[in-house]
């Protein structure tokens, strides 16, 4: 059976390569994804339209704004799915880990990371703002705030890191990153737009348009990051101490 | 010139890490090697250009998803029959 | 063998990015099907989603093109001074679009955007795969493939066996009434006994339960004693009454 699968995928991948051939020469300008007419307006409109300078972000959360909606609310359905498959089911039974982590907060450690977890935090918020001007944005902010939370769990123990930031406020957190989302884009409804049309909110910001457009922008960086750290930080915990959320790692 | 010689010998290592982490035994030293795999695609998106995906990654697969993956490892059997 | 032109020059030479990118997916690919460990086939699935992601980066690459956020001299902010040395006032330029020859300085940005969106996704169903490993692993104690499949066998065969067995009981034994008739949960109810006790020369009769035997029921039953006490559901004592 294993033959066979092996088999099976050495002919699929001289099937792919025997395709492969066929494609553009790597690094080609004038390949058709690198010379499409959809990018090229990006390319040259986004300073127009929203006067940011990262293409990326503007793309990620204007023009395609409504992708990273339904994807937040992807990576809030993974968080809940695994609180909820790891909560539920049968009885555990109680049931020694094979491989038993020391009890003992180590001194070294744990004054490493009482240092460096705010500078990790700021710099996390300075991502997530800076996403217009540098690489960053809303993810990358978020997963490196929800990353500090894990390493106070990862220092002391679960417990420490539980009391600064429980599920049920990691689940209401989430959720208010989704309500900030989807209510600028309910905003610029309101307003006479479209959904999640940002233009429309300089009627009532004193911007222009597309000041407005950067602006709202921001606004929907922050609701993504909300979700994301407290995504991270709630699969971690409930994969790390298998739904009990007594023990950790 | 250089930067094609990069290329290849990233790919290469790509290559070799990836079946590695896929043959040793024990699964949380095929989490680490995993954590390596993840690094080494963000050095070859920050080579290609793509900074974004080069940081997503970085924070996303060398951090969170090893972190994950080491989280789920330490709660069942750390050896894996093959 | 490489000479120009022949189909290995042409995958290995000038296109080996996308070559190794075809194996790495069919690592990634083998290692779902062919690997016995769940968390292994799980590092497999990311090694897939990462090579497919690796690949769409790749085609949007532009040779010479920078990242893909405007350099100062585009800058949308009007961030172009044009001063002359003796005044200190700046102007400041309107953004305007760029030019389109000077769109292929920089790399695309829209299979990035895709891309971002895929690495996220791909960590949220990591995640998603991994408790449900954990919760195999609090089930079967398992997470083998070839241990778990036998595992499922003998739970298959206990449960198939173990249907028969869910009838509800009846507390109080009626007294040996073999109707079969009226009832249909007879038939059912009768299996039981057929598997609790031996076959008995009573049993093929009253246990086949169905309307061929029906008729025959009666007689058997008011002519041999029966030893087998049946628990039946609410039913008229049988004939004699």
């Amino acid at each position: 059976m294993k033959r066979l699968a092996l088999i099976l995928v050495l002919l699929i991948g001289l099937l792919l390569a025997w395709a492969a051939q066929d494609f553009p020469r790597w690094g080609d300008p004038k390949s058709p994804a690198s010379s499409s007419s959809v990018s090229s307006h990006f390319i040259a409109n986004t300073g127009v339209d929203t006067e940011v300078p990262n293409m990326v972000t503007a793309v990620l959360a204007d023009y395609r704004g409504f992708d990273t909606m339904l994807e937040t609310v992807v990576v809030f359905i993974a968080g809940i799915a695994v609180f909820s498959i790891l909560k539920g089911g049968p009885k555990q039974r109680t049931r020694d880990r094979e491989f038993v982590v020391g009890f003992e907060p180590d001194l070294i450690v744990t004054n490493t990371v009482r240092l460096i977890v705010p500078v990790i935090q700021i710099f996390a918020l300075y991502v997530l703002a800076h996403g217009h001007v540098s690489p960053g944005g809303g993810f990358q902010g978020g997963v490196a705030m929800g990353a500090s939370f894990i390493l106070v769990a990862l220092a002391w123990d679960l417990k420490t890191a539980l009391l600064r930031f429980s599920i049920d406020r990691c689940f209401m957190v989430a959720a208010l990153g989704i309500v900030i989302y989807a209510g600028i884009g309910f905003l610029s409804m309101f307003l006479g737009g479209e959904f999640l049309d940002y233009a429309h909110l300089a009627t009532v910001l004193p911007v222009s348009q597309e000041m407005a457009r950067y602006h709202a922008m921001l606004g929907v960086e922050v609701g993504v990051g909300f979700t994301v750290t407290a995504i991270i930080f709630a699969l971690y915990a409930s994969l790390s101490s298998d739904g009990r959320m007594r023990d950790g790692l | 010139m250089s930067l094609e010689i990069l290329n290849t010998l990233i790919l290469s290592l790509l290559v070799v890490v990836a079946v590695l982490s896929l043959w040793v035994r024990d699964l949380v030293v095929s989490a680490v090697i995993f954590a390596v795999y993840s690094f080494l695609m963000c050095l070859l998106w920050a080579e290609m250009g793509a900074v974004d995906v080069a940081f997503t990654e970085a924070t996303v697969g060398a951090g969170a998803s090893t972190v994950v993956l080491i989280a789920t490892v330490f709660n069942i059997k750390r050896k894996a029959k093959d | 063998m490489l000479e120009e032109g022949s189909i290995f020059n042409a995958l290995l030479v000038e296109r080996l990015n996308y070559f190794i990118y075809v194996v790495l997916l069919l690592i990634g690919l083998w290692a779902m099907i062919a690997k016995n460990n769940l968390i292994k086939k799980l590092i497999g699935m990311s090694i897939f989603q990462t090579a497919i992601i690796l690949f769409y980066v790749s085609i949007g690459v532009k040779e010479g093109a920078t990242i893909p956020i405007y350099l100062p001299e585009h800058d949308p902010h009007g961030s172009s001074v044009l001063a002359d040395s003796n005044s200190s006032e700046t102007i400041l330029a309107m953004p305007q679009a760029l030019d389109a020859s000077l769109v292929p300085n920089y790399t695309n940005p829209l299979p990035h955007v895709l891309m971002l969106t895929a690495i996220v996704v791909g960590v949220a169903t990591l995640g998603l795969a991994l408790s449900i490993c954990l919760r195999i692993y609090r089930a079967y104690g398992t997470v083998e493939e070839d241990e778990l499949l036998i595992k499922l066998e003998e739970e298959d065969n206990r449960n198939s066996g173990l249907s028969r067995k869910r009838r509800p009981r009846r507390r109080n034994p009626r007294p040996s009434n073999q109707t079969k008739q009226g009832s249909s949960s007879d038939s059912k109810i009768s299996d039981k006994p057929k598997r609790r006790r031996s076959p008995k020369s009573q049993n093929p009769k009253s246990t086949s339960g169905r309307s061929p035997t029906k008729p025959s029921s009666k007689d058997t039953q008011s002519g041999s004693k029966k030893p087998v006490r049946r628990k039946r559901t609410n039913q008229p004592k049988e004939g004699n009454s």
